[in-house]
């Protein structure tokens, strides 16, 4: 019992060196209960130091004669295997000798452990596999194990198809074995095979089949189950077992009889299709709703895939939509009926005569606008739709608000699109101006004004149509926000500026005003689009415009720390001859609205760099971000590098916060940021090429330019390989950004486009030259000498 | 993935779903609440069945669940969706005859409690940290009985108080004969 204590408190190996030290002592002590014990319990609470004084005794453990012991020992290997690998891998030898032992159930813990530790060798594996599917397993479950490692083998033999698979056999004749679960594992492997032809099949189905008839459950359940799975890709192989089933569906074990069931609807052919809605009618009543809607939706795809029996189907779902069900259950035969309608032409006036009598008895609101919406789009392309119309006017007086509003909407469809119908329609809609809830009033006043209600038979304006029964394009959440930031003011609620993508932040921004609605702001979520938006940002800024294209934007840069009263990060644009930081400030302090908001940047230590105008953020309120700007101006096409030191300056003024008034003369203040460097790889744009041979050979060396450097002790190739990556801020391709383990050499192929819009290419070639040292030779093309000659810079310095 | 066949845990509840005896080898049940909630869920969908001669089986929240029912005690042994049902069957047989036999054949939720730590050592040595250790009824409460040695009565005692009980069984039913 002390044992089982010590496992669940498992302490970690330095706190408790006493309780180890007498666990060790126990390990050799006589009694083999004891030995086995203190294994299992000194496996759990160990670390790797511990693990190498005890190693020898569990070494000794696994070949030991007591075949608990030994167990105990192997088992605790395989724990370890995920913690501890290398120590686990030396015992190979002695788990390999265990593998041979007599004790059946050593014999399975042992290969467990033995495939664990070679898993990732594929021949040493097939190896294992091969001895012992000729030699003798003990133990069903070891038996088991070998199934599993056998079929692992097969399908990472790959596809040679020629002739029978390797291990085909030696599954086949564990068909025959004696232990039922062998026979069931063997089975589920074959079916699971892939490519499986219907000849290897029919021995693993056989055996289910008479799996079918057997009287534990257990094996009912396991043999339908794997027949369902297989009966989705091989329909014929099963029909065999139709008749076995059939009798299932009456199981009492309804698991296995709703298997059962959806299992015969995938084999089911058109004749006995009749034959198996009689029997789910009966059936359908006893078992839950959760397997109402697998079969359902099973119903669903075999109607699909037998359209011409529509009829019996379509009677069937309605038969059911009829009587005592949950909400999902009957939610899932409206999808399966509305499906149908539109997938079966000839379905659609059975079809939507069903669901009107259903809309006529319906508790849940949700599914009679549904059908109504439905009614809507469909009704009109009937041949006869003034049949659906009593049945939609009926729902304006009896029903609820919310279906009374959503059946004038329907009825107001039938006459914009049916011109024929329209003068009865008016009828109807004016009676429905008399109805109590507003909703409905206001709709029906609408349609019957936009329609023309002057009751003549006239064709309806498209533009009307579209107006009052189109789809809005917009994402409700956007204009929802839009909306909510709109200020009353003298200009109208333009609903083209609401955004027609959505965004990931949740913030309800707060525009600065003289800004373009189209927001943006803090962390964006694509590169791509990004880029665009930052071009937009800044071209509608009318100071920036005359900056011409935009080349690139970096990445945002953290100024501040996480939980400051300020939170700032900075972007950096670069365009031709100019350069941008874009500081995105955030205020979090509830009670402090910033005014005047502006960055002083001190660039004394850039020299090409001069600063050239600052545009501030009027007002920083709680909780908003807004961003402010400084722009720079530089020697055209030369890559100024240098390094800034920012302070945020402000006017700070207290807000009250139970009522938000703010106070009218604030304070002046200022708040230091960290520096922002701006390096060669930020004038480098990433542009990976998927040819880099041809692009090489077509770039021509005329401005080639090749040297030597050496990095100096590094602590690994890749750490150097990355290193360089980042330093050029150039593209990797071909996937020779990662470097292979423990190899001593490797060439990186590099793309990108510089500023100036000049093509680059780099080719570099590392060398572990001694015990660390790293050495690289660089080669790069490109279509202007000197940008070729400035990588080389860029490295010789950086 | 497709390695070694393990167990997500064997619970042992009474009749009203309340927990007599249970191990978790594996996290999908974080918390006591979350574990509590499973077993109450397990325990109200199979009330219903009849598992008293045979095991059942049953899906719920992508597991399989082997169960057997005796007298006022509930077994269950939860394994993965792909795991083969007829092992976790095999376990389920192990571990409810086991309990039988160190039970003494009363199977019944009084006797249960009052060997608990018979119960929990039983446990323990049918699966270990999700693998199966033992399947054979007989060797695992062998394995317990020898292990719960207390410091008075040893194996030989035992065995003579059940010869004591057996030899009046035997008088008793030829008195009756």
């Amino acid at each position: 019992m002390v044992y089982l204590m010590i496992k669940e408190l498992s302490p970690s190996a330095d706190e408790v060196i006493i309780v180890t030290s007498s666990l060790m002592k126990d390990m050799n002590s006589k009694t083999d209960m004891y030995r086995a014990n203190a294994i299992r319990v000194l496996c759990r609470i160990t670390d790797g130091t511990l693990l190498t004084q005890i190693e020898r005794y569990l070494k000794q453990a696994i070949v030991d004669k007591n075949p608990v012991v030994a167990s105990a020992a192997l088992v605790s290997g395989i724990h370890l295997l995920q913690t501890n690998p290398e120590i686990v891998k030396r015992w190979s030898n002695e788990v390999q000798e265990a593998v041979q032992s007599r004790a059946a159930l050593v014999q399975f813990h042992a290969l467990a452990l033995l495939h664990q530790i070679r898993q990732n060798d594929r021949l040493a594996v097939s190896k294992l596999v091969t001895s012992l599917t000729r030699g003798t397993v003990r133990s069903p479950l070891a038996q088991c194990l070998l199934i599993r490692y056998t079929s692992q083998v097969i399908r990472e033999s790959g596809s040679t198809q020629t002739g029978d698979r390797p291990f085909y056999d030696f599954l086949e004749g564990c068909l025959r074995h004696k232990a039922e679960m062998v026979i069931f594992e063997a089975a589920r492997a074959i079916t699971e095979l892939n490519g499986v032809t219907s000849r290897e099949l029919t021995p693993a189905i056989t055996v289910l089949q008479l799996f079918l008839s057997s009287s534990k459950p257990v094996l009912r359940f396991a043999a339908v189950r794997t027949l369902n799975k297989v009966a989705m890709t091989h329909p014929m192989a099963v029909t065999n077992c139709n008749i076995d089933m059939e009798s299932l569906i009456s199981d009492q074990n309804r698991s296995i009889a709703t298997l059962a069931i959806t299992t015969l609807l995938k084999t089911g052919n058109e004749s006995s299709v009749d034959r198996l809605m009689k029997q789910i009618t009966n059936f359908m009543s006893d078992i839950a709703d959760e397997f109402k809607i697998v079969v359902v939706e099973a119903i669903r795809s075999l109607c699909l895939k037998f359209p011409l029996k529509y009829r019996s189907l379509m009677n069937f779902l309605s038969n059911i939509l009829r009587e005592e069900g949950g909400f999902e259950y009957k939610k899932a035969i409206v999808d399966s009926i509305v499906i149908l309608i539109r997938d079966i032409p000839d379905a659609k006036e059975s079809g939507l005569l069903h669901l009107c009598e259903f809309i006529e008895d319906c508790e849940f609101t949700y599914l009679s606008t549904q059908i109504l919406h439905f009614l809507g789009i469909e009704g009109p392309k009937t041949s006869d739709p003034s049949k659906y119309i009593r049945y939609i006017y009926n729902r304006v007086h009896l029903e609820n608000a919310t279906v009374r509003a959503s059946a004038v909407s329907t009825l107001a469809k039938f006459g914009a699109l049916v011109d024929s119908l329209k003068p009865r329609i008016f009828v109807l809609l004016r009676r429905c101006l008399f109805d109590s809830d507003d909703e409905v009033r206001d709709r029906a006043t609408l349609y019957i004004n936009t329609l023309g209600g002057d009751g003549s038979v006239v064709e309806t304006d498209k533009d009307v149509k579209d107006f009052l029964f189109g789809s809005l394009d917009l994402p409700l959440v956007n204009l929802e926000t839009s909306l909510k930031t709109y200020e009353p003011s003298e200009e109208p609620f333009d609903i083209n500026s609401v955004p027609k993508e959505i965004k990931s932040q949740p913030l309800a921004e707060k525009k600065a005003p003289g800004k373009k609605p189209t927001g943006l702001g803090a962390p964006p979520a694509a590169p791509i689009s990004t880029v665009d938006a930052y071009e937009k940002l800044l071209s509608s800024i009318p100071e920036f415009a005359n900056f011409g294209k935009l080349f690139k934007s970096s990445a945002p840069v953290e100024l501040t720390e996480a939980e400051t009263e300020y939170s700032v990060n900075a972007v950096k644009h670069i365009f031709d001859s100019n350069v941008v930081f874009q500081y995105n400030c955030t205020n979090t302090i509830p009670d402090q609205l910033l005014e005047n908001v502006t960055v002083i940047v001190d660039s004394s230590e850039a020299e090409e760099l001069a600063e050239v105008l600052s545009k501030p953020i009027r007002s920083l309120p709680y909780d908003t971000p807004g961003q402010t700007f400084v722009a720079f101006e530089k020697p055209e096409g030369v890559p100024a590098v240098g390094k800034f030191s920012n302070m945020l300056k402000f006017i700070v003024k207290e807000v009250d916060p139970t009522t938000g008034e703010t106070e009218d003369d604030g304070v002046e203040d200022e708040y230091q940021l960290e520096d922002l460097e701006v390096v060669a790889a930020d004038y480098m744009l990433k542009v990976g090429v998927s040819n880099f041979r041809n692009a090489w050979e077509s770039m021509g060396d005329d401005f080639e330019r090749v040297d030597e450097y050496g990095l100096g002790p590094r602590e690994s190739l890749a750490e150097a390989v990355s290193a360089v990556i980042n330093l050029l801020g150039m593209q990797p391709c071909e996937g020779t950004e990662a470097v292979p383990n423990n190899s001593r050499s490797h060439t990186c192929l590099l793309s990108g486009v510089y500023i100036g819009n000049v093509r680059v290419l780099a080719r570099i070639s590392f060398g572990v030259d001694g015990p660390k040292d790293v050495a690289m030779k660089l080669a790069v093309r490109s279509e202007d000498e000197g940008v070729s000659d400035a990588i080389h810079e860029i490295v010789a310095s950086g | 993935m497709e390695s070694c066949p393990s167990i997500k845990n064997i619970l042992l509840l009474d009749s009203e779903g309340k927990r007599v005896a249970v191990k978790y080898y594996s996290d999908d049940w974080p918390t006591n609440t979350a574990k509590e909630t499973f077993e109450k869920a397990v325990f109200t969908k199979t009330q219903k069945t009849n598992a008293r001669t045979e095991a059942e089986v049953a899906m719920f929240e992508n597991c399989i669940i082997v169960y057997k029912f005796v007298q006022d005690l509930h077994f269950f042994v939860t394994g993965g969706e792909d795991e083969n049902e007829l092992i976790l069957a095999t376990v389920l047989q192990g571990f409810f005859d086991a309990v039988g036999l160190l039970l003494r054949g009363n199977a019944d939720k009084k006797e249960a409690l009052e060997n608990l730590d018979l119960i929990l050592l039983c446990l323990d040595e049918i699966v270990d940290g999700g693998i199966i250790l033992e399947t054979d009824a007989n060797v695992i409460a062998g394995k317990v009985a020898s292990n719960s040695l207390d410091a008075g009565a040893s194996l030989s005692e035992q065995t003579i108080s059940q010869a004591l009980a057996t030899a009046r069984e035997h008088l008793t039913r030829s008195l009756l004969k």
